[in-house]
């Protein structure tokens, strides 16, 4: 029961991965490719969690107490950055190709040569 | 290859892929239990030697500020990209847009929706930018401040018409306000090599712990960051909803 | 042994992946995401991460599915335009 976390990273990349593979909607996939990221953050969230121990803030509570790594938490924070930035970049890509191709099915879009 | 083929080929490398994660997880320590010296270090260091009470922004933007530089960068690049791609073929930023379907009648906004969002309007920035200066103190800091910032703009175009929203948001002003938060933390990193250190080393004074004025470069960073962020994510919302205008003389 | 509450929402976490996954219309997953992406802020805030936690929520539950919508009333309006 203690490996839960592992077991929900490695079920979030795998349903991710079977909804980019059996897609219609190129939007629908660009969804599935950000499930995917996000089975990153709760890989990195369980490396870093230590039991019984607080947030690495030392505002209120006093400086040297032992906290949660805050290294990997900063890992996490570079992660859902270059999460925005690539879904901005993939829907932009999306909407092109629809304007080019007029359809978003990635399966009709083999048979399209623009 | 056909599309139940496809299906059947990702289902016997799905259960591969499981095969490999069970594997490989079942060497790590279970939850809770892992070590890491670095951490640790981390956190005994923080308030002593840098003055600074949130450890989380103290790896990001002193003890490795420098890939934190790398991250800024690729959120630049991507505002780029998206620029780029969403590009109208007439380059005309304020001709007779409207934004709605063809033939359909909108109505001015209700007043409820205008209170509310006029309301939530100043509260909005005040709050971004606490969370914006408050970085080196509380959980916080230049991105999660930027981005609540930037939402600002879009409170105030739901409350009116697209029009005035330009008039509000001028790209030129917005675009020039991300490359200055962008070329902020170079040129920061740049008095710190002028002021005797190594590049993006912290060697302003430190200040109090739990001031507002502490951490040194932290504080000035956390600025030139905010700025960038909500600069860059209000050009992009800028550039998709442009990209649903319908140009009059179409 | 892990506690209720760290178990419990890291099974919320994988059902709603799950269901970010299997809605197929892109305007209903749009919504899906943006309750997904709140679904995480929180998992951040139980396993003790507030800086992670509060740039999920800007950004997973906000400004993602902005764009998504935005998206698609673009492809919507590209096709209004083209069988007029």
């Amino acid at each position: 029961m203690s490996y839960l976390p592992y077991a929900v990273a490695a079920w979030l990349f795998i349903i991710g991965l079977y909804g980019v593979i059996t897609s219609r909607n190129l939007v629908h996939l660009c969804i599935c490719v950000s499930v995917i990221q996000s089975s990153s953050y709760v890989l990195l969230l369980a490396i870093g969690y230590r039991t019984g121990r607080p947030a690495p803030v030392y505002a209120d509570i006093p400086a040297g107490t032992p906290a949660v790594d805050p290294v990997v938490q900063a890992l996490m924070l570079t992660d859902v950055v270059v999460e925005v930035t690539v879904m901005a970049l993939l829907l932009a890509l999306a909407v092109q190709v629809h304007k080019r191709l007029g359809t978003l099915d990635p399966d009709r879009l083999r048979k399209l040569r623009g | 290859m056909t599309r139940p083929i496809r299906t059947l080929f990702f289902f016997v490398s799905a259960a591969l892929l499981a095969l490999a994660f069970w594997l490989s997880y079942s060497d790590l320590a279970p939850l809770g239990r892992n070590t890491s010296a670095y951490g640790d270090l981390v956190n005994s260091i923080t308030v002593p030697q840098r003055h600074i009470t949130d450890a989380v922004t103290a790896v990001n933007f002193d003890i490795r500020g420098f890939d934190t530089l790398g991250e800024e960068f690729i959120l630049f690049a991507s505002v780029l990209g998206v620029v780029l791609l969403m590009r109208r073929r007439s380059d005309d930023p304020m001709g007779d847009h409207e934004d709605k379907a063809r033939g359909r009648i909108v109505p001015y906004p209700s007043d409820a929706v205008r209170v509310t969002a006029l309301l939530l309007l100043s509260p909005m920035v005040l709050f971004g930018l606490y969370i914006v200066s408050h970085g080196q103190l509380t959980p916080g800091g230049g991105f999660q401040g930027g981005v609540v910032l930037s939402t600002a703009p879009l409170l105030f175009y739901l409350a009116s018409t697209y029009p005035q929203f330009r008039a509000v948001t001028p790209p030129r002003l917005i675009e020039a306000a991300e490359a200055v938060g962008a070329s902020a933390y170079i040129f920061i990193g740049g008095v710190c090599m002028a002021l005797g250190g190594q590049f993006l080393e912290n060697v302003l004074p430190l200040g109090k712990t739990g001031t507002l004025v502490s951490g040194g470069t932290v504080a000035l960073i956390d600025l030139g960051v905010g700025l960038e962020v909500s600069a860059g994510f209000v050009l992009m919302m800028l550039v998709y909803l442009e990209e649903l205008m319908e140009a009059k003389e179409q | 042994m892990i506690a209720i509450l760290e178990a419990g929402i890291l099974i919320f976490v994988a059902l709603a992946g799950t269901a970010v996954v299997l809605t197929r219309d892109a305007v209903a997953q749009a919504i899906v995401v943006s309750f997904y992406g709140l679904l995480l802020g929180i998992m951040f805030f139980v396993f003790q991460a507030p800086d992670v936690a509060l740039s999920q929520i800007t950004v997973g539950a906000v400004a993602l599915p902005l764009m998504i919508l935005l998206a698609l009333a673009r492809v919507k309006k590209h096709e209004n335009d083209q069988t007029d």
